[in-house]
């Protein structure tokens, strides 16, 4: 069962294990595509009221985060990459995780419904209860789609900063999402491809576990010939401008040939011992799939990276058609 | 065995840092929700028709 595991209390929780229940360096992410999602509408926004609702964005995603972390906690004990996390480390009890989660979406959702609008509060609150509800208790360990679907929570946060700078959430909103939707894929089960045994571990159906990890490699490639053209589109519907257009155009082709070599390697095949030291070590044949990996963080970075900086110099878009 | 008044001590420790975060958390709260409210209200609130 899925419930929070009462574990003897090790040591004694310290504040820095409840900001650990808050996952910082996701946080850290969506604060990102968050800020470039704001400061890409077209409409002016109070600069104190626009900290807010990254606050807001921000406190909701750590909120998701310790309710991932109080459900998951037996499948964080099994895992390697996930088993210093505070609850299965037994740091802080699954109740406390699951307190700090509720009270911590109620503040953050109330709060950007009365400061910013309640179309991003509705945003918001949809994104949370989307990852704790429909990803981490229904999907993740259901159906070997889970990361795919799942990936909406994820990719919703340039969403809720457009709307709370705007009011709205129109086309181009939608089209950030969709890029982070589709880059999701090939991110992940890059990972899982030298991960999977640890996934498998714990009972977690990750592509490679239940298909394969062939057919994940051809997925892989599938969902990154859909994501380098819709990477691409900002720049012909006045989102982006030349450097994104440059800049999406060269990481595309980057992204697509690492993802064309992990399709012809065997990353992911071979049961070569590994080494226990490191967290993302790498099994023998699987450094193509760490490589995609690594590159498609620096590739979603640099494309938000542009597209806030393009909006931040104030440079004109592309006006093609 | 670990010495029980060491581990009483850093349980008061952690506590008190719990409740130190804690207390800034709903401060820093308490200021976001004031700092909006002027924001929101704008300057000429005085003004406005009753």
């Amino acid at each position: 069962m899925a419930m929070a595991t009462a574990h003897p209390t090790a040591a004694p929780a310290r504040w820095q294990d409840f900001l650990q229940l808050l996952k910082p360096r996701v946080m850290s992410l969506v604060i990102f595509t968050a800020l470039t999602g704001l400061v890409c509408a077209p409409a002016k926004v109070n600069p104190i009221l626009g900290a807010v609702a990254i606050l807001c964005i921000a406190v909701g995603a750590g909120a998701s985060g310790a309710l991932n972390m109080w459900f998951d906690a037996d499948i964080d004990a099994k895992m390697r990459r996930t088993r210093a996390r505070p609850v299965p480390a037994g740091k802080v009890q699954g109740a406390d995780a699951l307190a700090m989660g509720i009270v911590l979406s109620l503040f953050s959702v109330m709060l950007m419904g009365m400061a910013l609008n309640w179309l991003a509060a509705a945003l918001l609150a949809f994104t949370i209860l989307f990852y704790a509800v429909v990803y981490t208790m229904w999907l993740k360990r259901w159906t070997a789609q889970n990361i795919v679907i799942g990936g909406l929570a994820g990719a919703l946060p340039p969403v809720i900063g457009w709307a709370a700078a705007s009011g709205d959430a129109p086309l181009n909103a939608w089209l950030m999402c969709a890029i982070i939707f589709m880059w999701t894929p090939p991110h992940f089960w890059a990972l899982s491809l030298y991960t999977s045994e640890d996934y498998a571990k714990a009972g977690v159906p990750m592509m490679p576990v239940v298909k394969g990890a062939a057919s994940t490699r051809r997925q892989i490639l599938i969902y990154s010939l859909l994501l380098v053209p819709l990477a691409v589109a900002p720049a012909f519907t006045g989102l982006g401008g030349l450097a994104y257009l440059a800049v999406s155009g060269i990481g595309g082709a980057v992204f697509l040939l690492l993802a064309l070599r992990l399709a012809r390697s065997r990353a992911g095949d071979a049961a070569d011992p590994r080494n226990d030291d490191g967290l993302y070590d790498v099994l023998a044949g699987a450094r193509d799939a760490r490589n995609l990996f690594a590159f498609s963080i620096l590739y979603l970075t640099l494309l938000f990276a542009t597209l806030l900086g393009e909006h931040l110099a104030g440079f004109a878009p592309l006006e093609l058609f | 065995m670990s010495d029980p008044n060491q581990e009483g001590e850093d349980f008061a420790k952690a506590r008190r840092g719990r409740n130190i975060a804690l207390a800034l958390a709903l401060v820093l709260f308490v200021v976001l929700v004031f700092v909006v409210t002027v924001v929101r209200l704008g300057g000429d609130v005085v003004s406005r028709p009753l």
